[in-house]
């Protein structure tokens, strides 16, 4: 009879995850027992208070360094600054979501199985509300992220993207309006989400066969033991290899790189708008928290001779990104397009194998969230009467008819072009500026090429709202309820404040650049 | 290598050291600051202000620059002339220190006071030039804003905050350029500004990088003490990459093409942006730099080279143009050749540039407004084909554009002959073979401007009338255009003589432009005899202009010989460009396009067609796209794992 020893659980370094996933079981009981007139209250007071709960717990752990629950989950400085930068992006998110001023009901469709374009379809679209599933189903994405970046071993890892991945999924397909359009996305993203997940456990698999075989030491997926089979295994170093490359492929997908971009334009654009600041935000954070934890602490020592291959991989996804963006007549696409240009950004971060390397690619990671959920949170507010009107053309004038919510789209616009005294500079300088010093030079020329492109297509956009005449299609600017108001002043604030301030963020993210193995 | 790369001594230059600012020139942030809230004011309160917010935007300039002159008066008694105002620490990680602080020195005082002096007629001039415009105060938020970014340019004490002021007087010039949007070519000018100086800005940013990189510093005292330990390819890397910038900005070959085509924007736009201040950028850049650009001999023939080509084709085109701000555009282009060719030839050659620059920002600025005033008189008429006779009507442009006139061809005692001549003098100034190319260049220019502005002069002021029919009575501009002109005017008779008097400007800058290089000239020529030379050119310039002119020109385009033919097409640089850099460009576009979205598509398809036929089967195949993104994420992976493997296997290494 053996004992069954069973590993030592450290509650408090796991509290912001169980918040979220507790919350989230909560808010799927709330979907069956609270009358439904209150639901939307509770629910989104229920999922701000995880989340701002999640963020107390992540704040007081700020110092903690360690490795728990068997070595699956580690809290150490990028894990903390991650989750922190996850949860504030959540809450903006969520505060989109939960807005049902601007459109009667909200952003979404009351009942999603209705057939669409049919004629009740046509009467939910009117007004009644919105689904309340969205809350539970955000708040699973949430807790699955925040697993995501503390993930120590690969299992671990693989069961957090699909633990955020499938309410993802079903967000996108719960569009109040242009049901087909949201249908498909999701429909799309689901079908290569899943693709792309047998990649990444494909990759799992081979690992696990290079780390068998090792003396004294049984075979496993997590990092330490992954970390030391790249010392010293036995086994055919083409596992390791291969595995590598397919656990990239199932990350890249996520971070929207180029070619395993294809997905991002007509997932960005056919899901609800809140939907899509979320994924730009979040997503983007914790596929890239994934990507940095992988290379810096599994596989240190074999990665960065592969720095050309992902470097390439960037490169390509800055071009595909920056070229295709000039060419976008819808501006959720554009914005998709600008999203995967930035991935190829971040890449270069990634690639710088330093500590600064991963306190830039953080802080871009912050601040780009800040930027991309303020601008969708715009293209929420410029509406006809057949909901948002997102085409370009539709845009021209807007500044003269709105020139409020024109200027801070305009500023967000120069952020995003890296323009000085806006976050988007600062960020690009704090990827750019390590990957030099580690000899990356190309990767930071065609940064530095490929943003000067992009620049052109924001530019585009800027001129049209401001100098051109409003004609009789050019849509009203809808006056935000307050959740709406406060996410864009969070973001426009946060872009400002990281352009011209950027020194505390930045020696935060430099603090907390030191993984745990 | 080494006959290519031949690289001066790292000499132990004395070490630059700035001190902290203290009294009044601890508010030196005050001449950013003041045209930014104004700019802020103008363009938050909207229409409420449109009344009166024309003299916000005037007496904000006026303001800055009673400031800068008051600064200026301080710096004089002060023993180390060069302050620096820490504001805040703009970016301090690990190595990584940029701070968010400005630099009040000789080089930029002078620069402050060009930019607020001219800046503020300017200024007043379009108080009265947009008056019928219903955008004015719009354009005075934009006007200002300009003001701030390149007040920021010329200020900032390190390389970032340097680019701070650079992207935002691109954005500002960008702007200004489509302010009337209504016009397709205002909006196309825009778009080519735009763009051709994004060429430029990305080689800054990627020399500030190097710096960061080499030095782990951007910080100007640090850089130019620091430069003298670079390996001799990394200064030289570096200088090319600030040169490509400074050229973007300046309109220098082989970026030029851009700034003629920026004179769509309203006329004192051009006059500020276009011929006074920001295309001068580009000199304030290496003349700032100038101890990264005298570290190597290759990086200023360069320099030197990129001026003489410069200044050439732009006498060459400005002599067939027949668009009167297209003619000042090109010459414009031509006298930043002659500032470059100064900051190339290095020494004591920074300060002469820096005089030609000033001087040159007073005369071009007066010519380009006395355009505007004839302009403003005729209809916006801008065709000299169309004017002639002018003198008789419109006085005081008359007088004024002929100040200007004078001016830049270098008669003396106008500015223009004490700022240009001793530029040529010292292009002579070489040991070797080069002082003939780089002097004759710079004496055959002397000669060109003589001649295109000559018959610009004559075409429009002179001869028989050639108007349109639409045009009785051309009228004199308003008080409050030409008093601006007039003051203008008298700078461009006095600036140079006062600058040049004494060396006065010359032993100012010294302290930033280490003009150690000083002492008799040792040229080729003697002195005297370049003076002659330069003086006879030009009067034979004028004449040969005056000759050919006197009686008119026709009203149509004549055929020409190769030459001119050339020089109206802008010596075929826009069809180069299109060639060699537009069409790829829209190609890869093309390309890249039909590939995300139908290229793998139809490789599926044309596969599944040429194996099953069948138009039917085809049709089905297409109904999906899922399918075709699966296809190319699989295409990516295999390559991504083959090429892990193909490193693995050591075939890649």
């Amino acid at each position: 009879m053996t004992e069954l020893k069973l590993p030592s659980i450290d509650y408090a370094a796991l509290s912001p995850i169980l918040i979220m996933l507790g919350v989230a079981l909560l808010g799927v009981l709330v979907e069956a027992f609270v009358p439904r007139r209150h639901r939307h209250l509770t629910q989104l007071s229920l999922a701000l208070v995880a989340v701002l709960g999640a963020l107390a717990m992540v704040v007081f752990n700020a110092g903690e360094r360690l490795v728990t629950i068997g070595g699956a989950i580690a809290v150490d400085g990028p894990t903390l600054f991650l989750q922190g930068a996850i949860l504030v992006l959540a809450a903006m998110a969520l505060l989109l979501i939960g807005e049902r001023s601007v459109e009667r009901g909200g952003a979404f469709v009351a009942h999603a199985a209705v057939t669409a374009e049919s004629a009740d379809d046509r009467r939910q679209a009117e007004g009644s509300n919105g689904a309340t599933e969205v809350y539970p189903l955000t708040t699973f994405a949430i807790g699955g992220m925040l697993i995501f970046v503390a993930a120590n071993d690969l299992l671990t890892m693989f069961i957090a993207l699909e633990v955020f991945s499938l309410p993802l999924y079903l967000l996108c397909a719960l569009a109040r309006r242009r049901r087909l359009l949201s249908q498909e996305a999701a429909m799309k993203y689901f079908l290569l989400g899943a693709y792309a997940s047998a990649f990444f456990l494909f990759g799992v698999a081979l690992v696990y066969g290079f780390t068998a075989g090792m003396p004294g030491r049984a075979a496993g997926v997590d990092f330490a033991t992954v970390h030391a089979a790249v010392k010293d295994s036995p086994a055919s170093p083409v596992l390791l290899f291969a595995g590598m490359a397919l656990l990239a492929i199932g990350l890249l997908f996520k971070a929207a790189a180029a070619p395993f971009h294809v997905w991002t334009p007509d997932v960005y654009q056919g899901a609800p708008t809140p939907v899509t600041a979320f994924m730009a935000a979040c997503t983007k954070v914790a596929a890239f928290g994934a990507l940095l934890r992988v290379f810096h602490v599994a596989f240190a020592d074999a990665a960065w001779d592969f720095t050309p291959i992902l470097g390439a991989v960037a490169v390509l996804t800055m071009l595909v990104g920056a070229v295709l963006a000039v060419t976008q007549t819808d501006i959720k696409r554009l914005l998709a397009y600008s999203s995967i240009a930035n991935a190829g950004y971040l890449l270069v971060g990634v690639l710088a194998p330093t500590g600064e390397g991963v306190a830039g690619t953080m802080f871009y990671l912050a601040a780009y969230g800040f930027s991309v959920l303020a601008a969708f949170a715009v293209v929420t507010l410029v509406r006809d009467a057949d909901g948002e009107a997102t085409h370009l053309s539709r845009w021209a004038g807007l500044g003269r008819r709105s020139p409020f919510y024109a200027g801070v789209f305009t500023f967000i616009l120069l952020a995003f072009a890296g323009i000085p005294l806006t976050s988007g500079f600062m960020s690009k300088f704090a990827v750019f500026g390590p990957a030099l010093e580690s000899g990356q030079a190309w990767l930071v020329v065609a940064g530095v090429l490929t943003s000067m492109v992009l620049a052109f297509p924001y530019l585009r956009v800027v001129v049209m709202m401001w100098l051109s005449e409003p004609g009789d299609t050019t849509p009203t600017v809808a006056v935000p309820g307050g959740l709406t108001a406060t996410a864009l002043m969070i973001g426009v604030v946060a872009t400002l404040v990281l352009g011209v301030l950027p020194a505390p963020l930045l020696d935060l993210a430099t603090d907390a650049a030191v993984f745990v193995r | 290598m080494d006959e290519i790369l031949t690289y001066a001594q790292a000499e132990p230059a004395s070490a630059v050291a700035y001190a902290a600012a203290g009294g009044l020139l601890s508010s030196v942030w005050l001449l950013v600051a003041i045209p930014l809230a104004s700019a802020a004011i103008l363009l938050l309160l909207g229409r409420r202000a449109d009344r009166w917010g024309h003299w916000l935007g005037v007496a904000a300039i006026g303001v800055a620059f009673v400031l800068g002159l008051g600064f200026l008066l301080q710096l004089r008694g002060l023993e180390n002339k060069s302050v620096e105002l820490s504001l805040w620490d703009f970016i301090t990680v690990g190595d990584l220190r940029v701070d968010f602080g400005l630099l009040f020195d000789p080089l930029a005082a002078v620069f402050v006071l060009l930019i607020t002096g001219v800046g503020f007629l300017i200024h007043l001039y379009a108080v009265e030039y947009m008056a019928h415009d219903e955008g004015r105060r719009r354009f005075f938020a934009y006007f200002n804003l300009f003001v701030a970014a390149m007040l920021l340019l010329v200020l900032g004490n390190n390389y970032v905050m340097l680019y701070f002021g650079w992207e935002g007087v691109g954005l500002a010039s960008y702007l200004l350029i489509s302010f009337w949007y209504g016009r397709p070519s205002a909006a196309t000018a825009g778009k080519k500004a735009f763009l051709m100086n994004r060429v430029g800005d990305a080689g800054l940013a990627i020399g500030i990088f190097i710096m960061f990189a080499t030095l782990g510093t951007t910080q100007y005292d640090e850089v130019f003490n620091g430069v003298g330990g670079l390996a001799g390819g990394t200064v030289l890397v570096l200088g090319l990459l600030l040169l490509l910038g400074a050229c973007g900005k300046s309109g220098q070959f082989p970026l030029q093409a851009w700034l003629p085509d920026a004179m769509e924007g309203p006329t004192p736009v051009s006059a500020l942006i276009h011929a006074a201040t920001m295309v001068t950028a580009g000199v304030y850049l290496i003349a700032r730099s100038n101890p990264i650009f005298s570290a190597n001999t290759t990086l200023q023939l360069v320099v030197v080279s990129v001026g003489a080509v410069t200044l050439l084709m732009g006498c060459l085109i400005g002599a067939a143009k027949d668009d009167i701000k297209r003619v000042l555009a090109w010459s414009t282009v031509s006298q930043i050749g002659y500032m470059f060719l100064g900051v190339g030839l290095g020494g004591g050659a920074y300060a002469l540039a820096i005089i030609h620059l000033l001087a040159h920002g007073f005369f071009k600025a007066n010519m380009f407004l006395g355009a505007g005033s004839v302009m403003h008189g005729m209809n916006d008429q801008v065709d000299i084909r169309r004017f002639g006779g002018l003198s008789k009507h419109m006085k005081v442009t008359w007088i004024t554009f002929m100040m200007g006139w004078l001016a830049i061809i270098g008669i003396p005692p106008l500015s223009g002959y004490f700022s240009k001549e001793p530029i040529i003098a010292s292009a002579f100034e070489r040991d070797d073979w080069t002082a003939w190319l780089f002097g004759g260049a710079a004496l055959l220019g002397a000669g060109l401007t003589a001649f295109y502005m000559t018959r610009l002069f004559v075409l429009t002021f002179h001869g028989p009338k050639r108007w349109t029919e639409d045009i009785a009575h051309p009228h004199e501009s308003p008080k409050l255009m030409t008093i601006p002109l007039v003051l203008l005017a008298i700078g461009s008779v006095l600036a140079g003589g006062l600058m040049a008097w004494n060396d006065g400007l010359a032993s100012w800058l010294t302290p930033v432009l280490d003009a150690e290089a000083g002492g008799e000239a040792h040229g080729v020529l003697s002195h005297t005899v370049i003076t002659i030379l330069s003086l006879l050119v030009t009067v034979a310039g004028a004449g040969l202009a005056w000759s050919l002119f006197r009686n008119g020109t026709a009203t149509s385009p004549q055929p020409a010989g190769v030459l001119v033919t050339a020089a109206r097409r802008n010596l075929y640089t826009d069809a180069f460009n299109e060639a060699v850099f537009e069409k790829p460009g829209i190609f890869l576009t093309r390309a890249l396009v039909f590939l995300d979205n139908r290229g793998v598509d139809g490789l599926v398809n044309g596969l599944a067609a040429a194996v099953g036929g069948g138009s039917g089967r085809l049709r089905r195949l297409q109904t999906g796209f899922v399918r075709s993104y699966a296809t190319s994420i699989l295409t990516g992976a295999l390559l991504v794992v083959a090429a892990f493997l193909a490193v693995q296997a050591g075939w890649l290494a």
